[in-house]
């Protein structure tokens, strides 16, 4: 079966027919051309693919695109505003939270989330908010860095 | 933006990859692509009987169907030991190796074909360890390899029986190391499009190693070279898992070309693991002698590999093993026996400090225990034996510079070794270790005469530079060395500076990135053609001056005849001056590397030479559960020589990537196969640290200015990775009282040596 889904991506409204099982990341992916999320397991277990759908970090690899109606996903195409990047991308810029950059966009929404809800994560708190999010070059250590600054900065 | 060296610079491509704008394999638009699927096999060894494609071919939507029969000649990175074809013929020898793959119209066809294809195999005992490899009578994997030996090396430097005749201490221990996989978050992927009316194959891969891929391609697909165009875009990580051709390369662009068109071949994580190449099991068996103050006297090492059912990178990963016994302590009497054995298992290969890191491990394991017996601290029986640069090896390796005392100086102060070690809390410990690596192998795999490195340069009209390179940046930072070199020769800003890399039609050949060569060589091809074009720039400016170039000093951007502040020249003024006599300026610069640096004379030696080590060393706190025997990394001190720090924040970021990268080894990183069925193809079962469990790394970066390396640079990404493993058991031994002989220290592992240590204390303590 498909459908029609309407939902607001990076603040523009999107209307497409998708099929029932059509997962948001192949919406996002093969239809919109936002390769930013990115596949890096075969369902649910790296991360890679987390974007925000109202503003909760969600994986698109195991969500629909037709339970995403009416919703508002954020990707991290979305988020440089007006050309200035923002404060995690930055900051994962300028402090090498980003290696190859495959876990970036994925790692830097999961962030995004934890920053809106906790302006003053401390480590640990960091640490569980991005518990779901592989990365196999940085050992995280300055992606650790990379939020904490990004926090330091949105506070400033 | 400053383009200094030794200063923290972000990467040059950093912007794309946290915008989402680095378009990775998978992300290239593929809306006119066929879907390439392969099957695999589901049996460990086995004759093939027969393939029927028929029905698959048969399927409306299928557009191509392939096989072993479309392919009948072998790849392979060795160029003496290419045995493994893109789809098995006439046998399988690994479960999920090729046998067939289809293009089709969308993915659902793919797969419906895909099931349509009937295989007939006759199984064959199948031999998943190296005992039942060479146990007598063992089925042979490879007719040619009597005993299903891929390789043995012997090696002896010295008199080794004189060695341990001279020693107060002699011990000998074995070491077991579980096969581990690079697990890169990219899964594989490739995309071939085959131009039938002018016979062109284009590929864009995930490669480490363009060049070799388009070696491969040529081979397979019996084409000219020049036909062939190969580019690497992003790349999500490698550690060594893509530094050979990889089948499903070869097999999407015999797809393409059987279609006529253009095929995406995405892998899946299940099939990214089991087309492998990982670090395989390894059985070091080790004997050690001391003096009394901790000389070490000689060394015996047998080292056997469980290789999986291909060479791939066998050979060398068994050489770099006996090889890499040196070069890092003064060792004068080493024997060393190295056994790589074929299994029907997916074949391993390189992975991040190839070869060195198990043997390294039971080096730096037994050593420690050794000191201890001896009453001698850890930090003590290393220093007894240091090298003193420069100087070559037993075994030929020429050692330049050397940091390693300092580097043991620093962590051993920072991790507050001499008050804790020892007096930390019930279930708490600290272990060092040691180790290095070398800065790119001093032979390439293809000998060819040619430099090791070349890199190309552009100045133009508009006063920019263009830095053309075919070294594979995956993530490490590599583009942005060649820029820095630039940019710090030529004395302009970064800005000025853009690079275009790793496509075959318009950057230099490269080698690739592989053995931590690309910041040596290709910094080194980058500063000689930086060189170049400065040359022709002060001599631009010294005609336009009306003076001789040596009267030519830069500040910056600026030129100015020496003394005089009052005729000055813009980098653009110059750049314009300079096109007037010759037009657009193309230069370029090449690394060779010196014939001393290229090993001993005996065979294999070779492998392990280099131009410059990396030296590591390491502390490890540790925490054990006393209920789970859970070990928690609690910190690590992390100190590399990596000669100089062109770029210290990427430094450092290697650092701690190679540090976290031993920690999921030594910790909890194993693949794991039911007779020879992967059970670990997944990110939940191959267990690598989430961030939850990653400790803080404090990196001391050393600085031993290496007197052929790149501004004094040598390698800084794999040489900290093998100091972890036995640095964690060292700790747990500190922690618990109990030495353990394996990796990784699973809780399950450590409970059940914990108990047999336990009741075999018992029975000494009622025996005494």
């Amino acid at each position: 079966m498909k459908r029609i889904v309407s939902l607001e991506i990076n603040g523009r409204v999107v209307e497409e027919v998708v099929a029932d099982n059509m997962l948001l990341v192949d919406l996002l992916r093969d239809r919109l051309g936002l390769t930013g999320a990115k596949k890096g397991c075969d369902g649910g277990e790296c991360g890679a693919c987390t974007v925000l759908v109202d503003g909760r970090p969600r994986l698109s690899c195991i969500t629909l695109a037709a339970s995403c109606e009416g919703t508002r996903v954020e990707t991290i195409e979305g988020q440089a505003k007006g050309g200035h990047l923002s404060a995690l991308q930055r900051a994962f810029h300028e402090n090498l939270g980003a290696q190859c950059g495959f876990c970036t966009p994925g790692m830097i929404l999961a962030a995004e989330s934890l920053l809106r809800d906790n302006p003053t994560p401390d480590e640990d708190q960091i640490r569980v908010a991005l518990g779901g999010n592989l990365c196999r070059c940085t050992g995280y250590v300055k992606i650790i860095e990379s939020v904490l600054v990004a926090a330091a900065e949105v506070r400033a | 933006m400053s383009g200094t060296i030794g200063q923290r610079v972000p990467l040059i491509d950093g912007i794309e990859k946290v915008t989402g704008r680095a378009q990775y394999t998978a992300d290239l638009d593929s809306r006119d692509a066929l879907v390439g699927r392969i099957l695999r096999s589901s049996v460990s060894h086995g004759r093939i009987v027969k393939i029927d494609t028929s029905k698959a071919q048969a399927l409306p939507g299928v557009v191509a169907v392939v096989t072993g029969e479309d392919c009948a000649l072998t790849y392979g990175v060795i160029p003496i030991a290419m045995n493994e074809y893109p789809m098995s013929r006439e046998k399988v020898r690994y479960r999920g190796e090729p046998i067939a793959a289809v293009a089709a119209l969308d993915a659902e066809t793919a797969a419906r074909a895909l099931d349509l294809i009937e295989v007939t195999i006759t199984a064959l005992p199948a031999c998943y360890t190296p005992a039942q490899s060479r146990a007598p009578g063992a089925v042979l994997l490879h007719d040619d390899k009597p005993g299903n030996l891929e390789r043995e090396v012997h090696h002896v430097f010295g008199d080794v029986t004189a060695g341990f005749a001279e020693a107060d201490l002699v011990r000998e221990e074995t070491f077991d190391c579980a096969e581990i996989n690079h697990a890169q978050m990219e899964p594989h992927a490739a995309i071939a499009d085959y131009d039938a009316a002018r016979d062109r194959l284009t590929l864009h891969s995930v490669s480490q190693v363009p060049f070799y891929v388009h070696l491969m391609l040529a081979r397979c697909l019996e084409m000219d070279t020049a036909q062939i165009r190969v580019v690497k875009p992003f790349v999500g990580g490698g550690f060594g898992a893509r530094t050979e051709t990889l089948n499903f390369e070869i097999i999407a662009a015999l797809l393409a070309r059987k279609a006529g068109g253009k095929v995406m071949m995405r892998l899946t994580r299940e099939e990214t693991f089991l087309t492998h190449r990982g670090r395989p099991a390894t059985q070091v068996k080790l004997k050690i002698g001391l003096t009394g103050t901790g000389k070490i006297t000689a060394v015996e090492c047998e080292a056997v590999m469980a290789g999986g059912g291909y060479a791939g990178y066998g050979l060398v990963t068994i050489l770099y093993a006996g090889a890499l016994l040196h070069g890092i302590y003064e060792v004068p009497n080493v024997k060393y026996d190295g056994y790589r054995v074929y299994t029907n298992a997916p074949p391993c290969g390189a992975m991040r400090g190839h070869g060195t890191v198990d043997v390294r491990h039971a080096f730096e394991s037994l050593l420690d225990r050794m000191a201890r017996e001896l009453g001698l601290d850890p930090f003590a029986v290393r220093r007894a034996n240091l090298l003193s640069a420069p100087m070559f090896t037993a075994n030929g390796l020429m050692v330049n510079s050397y940091g390693l005392g300092t580097c043991m100086d620093r962590v051993e102060t920072a991790s507050g070794w001499p008050d804790r070690k020892g007096k930390l809390a019930p279930g708490r410990g600290l272990g060092m270790a040691c180790s290095h690596y070398v800065s790119g192998a001093a032979k390439p795999v293809h000998w060819t005469g040619e430099p090791h490195a070349v890199v190309s340069m552009k100045l133009d009209f508009d006063g920019s530079v263009t830095v053309l390179t075919g070294a594979s940046d995956i993530g490490q930072g590599s583009t942005t060395i060649v820029a820095l070199a630039a940019s710090e020769i030529l004395g302009i800003g970064l800005n000025r500076i853009r690079t275009v890399t790793n496509d075959s039609v318009i950057t230099p050949k490269d080698n690739g990135s592989y053995s931590s060569r690309v910041t040596f060589m290709v910094g080194n091809a980058a500063i000689e053609a930086a060189k170049a074009m400065r040359a022709k720039l002060v001599a631009a400016a010294a005609k336009k001056l009306e003076v001789s170039p040596d009267d030519i000093e830069c500040e910056g951007e600026t030129f100015f005849v020496r003394g005089s502040s009052q005729s000055e020249l813009s980098f653009q003024d110059v750049a314009i001056a300079a096109l007037a006599e010759e037009g657009t300026i193309n230069v370029k610069g090449t690394f060779s590397t010196p014939v001393e640096a290229q090993g001993g004379k005996h065979r294999g030696g070779a492998v392990g030479s280099t131009m410059g080590f990396s030296y590591g060393a390491q502390v490890v706190e540790v925490s054990v559960d006393p209920d789970t025997c859970q070990i928690t990394v609690e910190k690590v001190w992390a100190a590399l020589d990596c000669g100089f720090a062109i770029n210290p924040l990427a430094v450092e970021g290697q650092i701690e990537g190679s540090v976290w990268m031993g920690m999921g080894q030594g910790l909890c990183e194993e693949t794991h196969y039911i007779d020879g069925l992967p059970a670990h193809a997944n990110l939940t079962d191959y267990r690598f640290p989430t961030i939850a469990e990653s400790p803080p790394i404090e990196v001391h970066i050393v600085e031993s200015i290496d007197p052929l390396g790149p501004f004094g640079a040598k390698e800084a990404g794999e040489g900290a990775l093998s100091g972890f493993p036995p640095a964690l058991v060292n700790a747990v031994a500190d922690a618990l009282g109990m030495d353990v002989n394996f990796v990784p220290v699973t809780p399950d592992r450590v409970q059940e040596a914990l108990i047999k240590f336990r009741r075999a204390n018992r029975r000494k303590e009622a025996a005494e």
